[in-house]
């Protein structure tokens, strides 16, 4: 063997390990106020208890190393030997009970600044059910209330409030790069502030298990200046644009005409189903099927002739659709920017 | 004392067929436990062709009652007794709407199911062909809504709600209130039992 390929493969090894903790979705690459508080405290508590743990283990090395003196008389008592031993203990101990007490004392004032949302701040409604997102916006009028899936706007440097509601099962809301967990409960509706430092994507999943499609259940925190995110809750607000071309058309008719429009609403039309994801805008979308798949006709055509083998157990059924209803359907779909 | 007095330990045949016996039992129960992990077998996609095939079932004349194609029982009736198909017939149950006329299973606008009577008959074909013909006096079609392995998990539902005799499969447990006796429980033969009869009918009220 090579020497010295051993310590490289090692330093390898770790850079790419901490290669893995960058990127869209880690608690370590933080961009939200409360994840940058949180990464702050772990930070610190990790570094102190690796401090702690280094002396602790240097006291017990040196305690092997050395030498037990001689001792005439077990009972003779070295005076100053005893008030050595005295003041070593009992500063262990101090340091302890500060330690502790400042890392408990540290630990409440960060979590109570977490989750803290006025009440004119943004406010959104993510619905959790098996195996993807609602998510509704409001306005100050009820017409301007809208819906979409799997993919959240925010402004950047806003608190924002989610409003979490568990539809079906518990499920668990986790974008690590903003915030931290919180679990979207049937029947008790709970709170979480985010607010993102910089504009980008953040991705985040489910993080209790639900079922058969718990992983693959993402999606998306889009942070942009306040200006773009305006202007796409403004073309969000709007229906659906007019089939541009005759395959389009096609796949609208068939759309309306087949089960697709009981249970998905296209605002505009006259799909007006509830129980699966609003496809309004679906083609402005990053993802479909909960992160399952990047947005395009060919992914959409995929998703629709057999969504139960590429996320098994889902609750899409297989409709039968001709070869050129699936593609004209999956152009319509396409188009929905 | 002499040695040889001492009590002595005896090793008799009997025990170490004891001791083989029990063996024996541990591993028959072991075997057996194992056996406990078969589970309910979950259809999840059905394919096209049985699909386009479980829709062609062949009713009487006057579409009440007849025989579920060949296919039905070539996959041994997997909607009346299969839980996880009995589960989503209920959650299509809310998520068509039929509360909105049959509330829990009492009735409303739409007929009871909970009593037992059944205007088309009792039969998987019938309840499957209301639902995806419709019927008259408002019962609207779901042929265009529904695909048809929903159609058939969505009868199998219903027909559980007024059974008379209990399935060995069970949908999931409901998340509001109980109104109703759960749909494992043979609800419609709970309805038509009078309960114990009165040694002495002429005297007080009839149960």
């Amino acid at each position: 063997m090579i020497p010295g390929l051993k310590p490289a493969a090692f330093v390898m090894a770790s850079s790419l390990t901490l290669a893995g903790c960058s990127g869209w979705q880690s608690a370590l690459d933080v961009h939200g106020e409360s994840a940058i508080s949180l990464k702050q405290l772990i930070v610190l508590i990790v570094i102190v208890c690796s401090i702690v743990w280094a002396l602790v283990m240097i006291a017990l090395i040196l305690a092997l190393a050395r030498k037990r003196g001689r001792r005439e008389f077990p009972l003779t008592v070295n005076a100053s030997t005893e008030r050595r031993m005295a003041i070593s203990v009992g500063a262990a101990v101090a340091a302890t009970v500060i330690i502790i007490t400042a890392f408990s004392v540290l630990s409440f004032f960060t979590t109570r600044a977490l989750s803290v949302a006025g009440s004119d701040d943004l406010t959104i409604k993510v619905r959790g059910l098996q195996w993807w997102w609602g998510i509704e916006y409001f306005g100050s009028t009820p017409d301007q209330r809208f819906e979409t899936a799997n993919e959240i706007h925010i402004p950047v440097g806003r608190k924002v409030r989610l409003q979490l509601e568990g539809l079906d099962v518990i499920h668990s809301f986790w974008v690590p790069s903003l915030a931290g967990k919180q679990d979207l409960i049937p029947g008790r509706p709970n709170e979480l502030t985010i607010r993102a430092e910089r504009a980008g994507v953040y991705r985040g999943q489910c993080a209790e298990f639900c079922g058969l499609q718990h992983a693959h259940m993402a999606f998306f925190v889009v942070a942009e200046e306040q200006g773009v995110f305006d202007e796409w809750v403004r073309l969000q607000r709007q229906g659906a644009s007019a089939a541009p071309d005759d395959e389009a058309r096609a796949g609208q008719q068939a759309f309306m005409s087949r089960q697709c429009a009981a249970c998905h609403t296209i605002r505009g039309t006259a799909a007006r189903g509830a129980t699966g994801p609003d496809l309004t805008h679906v083609g402005s979308r990053k993802t479909i099927a909960a992160g399952l798949l990047e947005t395009t006709r060919g992914s959409l055509a995929a998703w629709i002739a057999d969504p139960q083998t590429l996320k098994p157990g889902n609750n899409m059924p297989m409709v039968a659709l001709s070869p050129d209803e699936l593609r004209a359907i999956s152009a319509y779909l396409a188009g929905l920017k | 004392m002499e040695p040889n007095s001492w009590p002595r330990f005896v090793e008799s045949g009997s025990s170490s067929r004891e001791f083989q016996m029990r063996h024996f039992l541990v591993l028959i129960s072991v075997v057996l436990a194992a056996a406990g992990c078969q589970r309910e077998e979950r259809e999840l996609r059905l394919d096209p062709p049985v699909a386009a095939a479980l829709d062609r079932v062949a009713l009487m004349p006057n579409r009440i009652s007849g025989a579920p194609p060949d296919i039905y029982f070539a996959l041994d009736k997997p909607y009346e007794s299969n839980a996880f198909n009995l589960s989503q017939g209920k959650r299509l149950y809310s998520w068509f709407a039929c509360k909105t006329c049959h509330s829990d299973g009492q009735g409303g606008i739409g007929p009871a199911f909970l009593d037992g009577w059944w205007n088309y008959g009792p039969e998987m074909v019938s309840i499957f062909a209301s639902i995806r013909d419709g019927r008259p006096h408002g019962m609207p079609a779901f042929a265009d809504k529904m695909t048809t392995e929903q159609i058939w998990q969505l009868a199998g539902y219903v027909q559980t709600i007024g059974a008379y005799s209990a399935k060995t499969g069970a949908p999931s447990r409901n998340d509001e209130k109980h109104t109703r006796p759960s749909e494992n429980r043979a609800p419609a033969a709970i309805l038509f039992d009078q309960g114990p009869t009165p040694v002495r009918p002429d005297q007080g009220p009839t149960p």
